[in-house]
């Protein structure tokens, strides 16, 4: 079953015809993906040849609803056209918009934000590596081949990160990976994923990876408490991080005393999340915790 | 990135907001002359991007033009946490009747942006907030309607503010959205004994992701204190430099935040933070190899790579070539892991290059790499 995105998500890609969007759209069909249209109001009526399967180009993300009943819209266009191509796709009324454009003005990252709730639609990102199903569906540029199908359910705000444990853990295997992304302000949160997660029957171990900036971590510990009854194991980036300097991401930022590793670490165990001090120490404790649990069923 | 006080006063003053006549220089000669043209008696201000410069000594009066000059000497090149004064700026004194705070912050968690005023301005916000929350309105401003005058009122109401500040709250809003700002604050916003309002003093985070269209923060607006962090900058390289031994290159922000913490957890301390994205071509490879060679503090370098659309073995032949393009100095311990990883270890070490060696998780590499730096 799995999360936002299954066997049966029909994906459109926005900016399909660019470098980034042609390589990415190739590794998505090649994962399983079923891409069924690209959106370029220049090039609408043509084909693109992906190997054996020709991908038409729609006018409109409108267009390529109609035609084909695409639900999930991935984005791959510049950051100055991003806020109009994500307004786009939510007035269409597409269910899931995965934003993987790095470098939007927070500005209009918060206008298309606000704009999506209105309308409905999920927003995956910006600034993030998107979310994969293995076995069923890629929707970004998460490497596909490098885990497989299982029962872990992962969300991370960083993307290697996500695939240094996919493939730690690619013996168990995953529901579903979401790459929430690296911005100040993101769409999809790790609050939303861990609900899903919950409510998911494949998913029996979730993996949440934080890191410095913001108190998301916080918030989910919170969440957890209240709501998350399967196990969860997390990782949190960034200890040795300097107050006021971004590093790489521009939301991973310590600001005075606020949006520190330690604090998010503290919350997080505070409410019995288990937390690695390193990627491999984290994938370990996932182990411990489904052999825990697996002991505890049998 | 945050502008000097003097940026943020110009700033406002563009958009209307009344501000104390001022003028900035890194001359203390110059400052005799603004003094007298302020009107003799001037309030000299570090220009430094940290808070606490008034206790810092960064922030003094001068009764007189020749004051003014003494004063400037005494304050620039003065360190204040870390940051070296380059430059002052002087202001014409102001009869303080009372003190308020106002401003715009992104907050994260909501995806929108956030009023924040109190009629009890001057200190940091935190501490008001921290000893009487009661006395911090924070007000959600809808992006799509922005401030208007009838928000500005309710946040002014909110926070007991007089209504002459209506104004200055519709113009700051102003600076925000259209200087693409993440954050814009007044501290204090002042009633002088003549009823005047003025915006003594202010603090502006730019968005660095807007850039390609705030045409006039040109290159030379981001000052490099740091002669590496400017040479990387330069190199187009993601590189902070921190006060460790140990080197750091990989490909990712996360992993490679990860690999810092990783590196202090084996007992040495990470030297710089680099990432060099998901590619890891030749090219950037050296870049980065050079800029890390050239910090005299690093001792040991780790390369911690994870090979995922870019394969193992492409980032081998991309280690390979920037080892041919840079001479190597110090040891480099190399963990490459995911796809084609076994085939990346074939290349390096058939490379074998005398200084490189390899470990096959991060965790060793890490070990390896600190200490080797801490070796001697």
């Amino acid at each position: 079953m799995a999360i936002y995105l299954t066997k049966e998500s029909k994906v459109l890609v926005q900016g399909m015809t660019g470098g980034e969007g042609m390589k990415h759209t190739r590794r998505m069909l090649a994962a399983g993906t079923n891409v069924v249209g690209g959106v370029n109001p220049r090039k609408a009526g043509r084909t693109v040849d992906f190997d054996d399967r020709a991908v038409p180009v729609f006018g409109s993300v409108a267009e390529g609803m109609e035609a084909t009943g695409a639900d999930v819209t991935v984005v791959f266009v510049p950051p100055a056209f991003a806020r109009a191509a994500v307004v786009e796709a939510a007035d269409a009324g597409i269910g899931l918009a995965v934003v993987i454009t790095e470098g939007i003005p927070v500005h209009d990252a918060v206008a298309f934000h606000t704009y999506a709730k209105s309308k409905g639609t999920r927003i995956v990102g910006p600034n993030c590596p998107g979310l994969i199903t293995p076995g069923q569906s890629n929707a970004g540029i998460i490497p596909a081949d490098i885990t497989k199908p299982g029962r872990i359910g992962l969300v991370s705000k960083s993307g290697t990160l996500t695939y240094q444990l996919m493939y730690e853990l690619r013996d168990i295997g995953f529901s579903t990976c979401v790459g929430i992304g690296g911005d100040p302000v993101v769409g999809t949160t790790h609050i939303d994923c861990l609900a899903a997660f919950q409510d998911d029957p494949d998913t029996e171990l979730i993996v949440l990876i934080g890191e410095i900036g913001g108190d998301a971590e916080e918030r989910a510990a919170a969440y957890i408490q209240e709501h998350v009854t399967k196990p969860v194991v997390g990782y949190i980036a960034g200890f040795t991080a300097p107050e006021g300097k971004t590093m790489g991401h521009a939301g991973a930022i310590v600001s005075g005393s606020s949006g520190t590793a330690q604090a998010k670490k503290e919350a997080l165990e505070a409410v019995g999340v288990r937390v690695g001090s390193t990627p491999t120490e984290t994938a370990k404790l996932v182990l411990a915790r489904l052999e825990e649990r697996d002991q505890r069923n049998s | 990135m945050d502008l000097y006080e003097h940026q943020a006063r110009e700033l406002f003053e563009e958009h209307g907001i009344p501000v104390p006549r001022a003028a900035v220089t890194g001359s203390s000669k110059e400052a005799r002359g603004i003094a007298r043209v302020l009107g003799g008696r001037v309030v000299v201000k570090a220009q430094v991007k940290t808070g606490g410069r008034g206790k810092a000594g960064g922030v003094k009066m001068a009764a007189d033009p020749a004051a003014a000059e003494l004063t400037a000497r005494q304050i620039l090149g003065m360190d204040i946490k870390g940051h070296t004064v380059r430059k002052v700026m002087l202001a014409e004194p102001v009869d303080i009747d009372s003190e308020f705070y106002v401003s715009y912050v992104l907050d994260r968690a909501a995806g929108t942006f956030l009023a924040i005023a109190s009629a009890e301005g001057g200190m940091e916000i935190e501490e008001v907030a921290a000893t009487r929350p009661e006395a911090v309105a924070r007000i959600p401003v809808d992006p799509a309607e922005g401030v208007t005058s009838a928000k500005a009122a309710e946040i002014a109401d909110a926070a007991a503010l007089p209504p002459q500040t209506v104004d200055v709250l519709v113009r700051l809003w102003d600076v925000l959205v259209r200087e693409d700002a993440l954050l814009v604050e007044v501290n204090p916003l002042v009633r002088t004994k003549q009823g005047h309002i003025l915006a003594l003093d202010g603090k502006v985070t730019l968005d660095d992701n807007a850039r390609f269209r705030q045409a006039r923060w040109g290159a030379d607006e981001v000052e490099h204190d740091d002669p590496l962090e400017a040479a990387a900058a330069a190199k187009g390289l993601n590189y902070v430099k921190l006060d460790g031994e140990v080197g750091i290159i990989g490909n990712g922000a996360g992993l490679v935040m990860s690999t810092l913490d990783v590196v202090a957890g084996c007992g040495a301390r990470p030297a710089n933070f680099l990432d060099i994205g998901g590619g890891a071509s030749a090219q950037i490879m050296a870049d980065g190899l050079s800029v890390i060679l050239s910090d005299p503090a690093v001792k040991s370098v780790f390369v911690n790579v994870f090979g995922g659309i870019t394969a193992c073995d492409a980032v081998a032949d991309g280690i390979v070539q920037a080892l041919d393009a840079v001479q190597l100095t110090k040891p480099l311990v190399v963990r490459l892991d995911g796809n084609n990883a076994a085939r990346g270890r074939t290349i390096l070490d058939e490379r074998a290059h005398p200084l490189v060696q390899q470990a096959t998780t991060m965790d060793g590499a890490a070990a390896r790499a600190a200490q080797l730096a801490t070796a001697n």
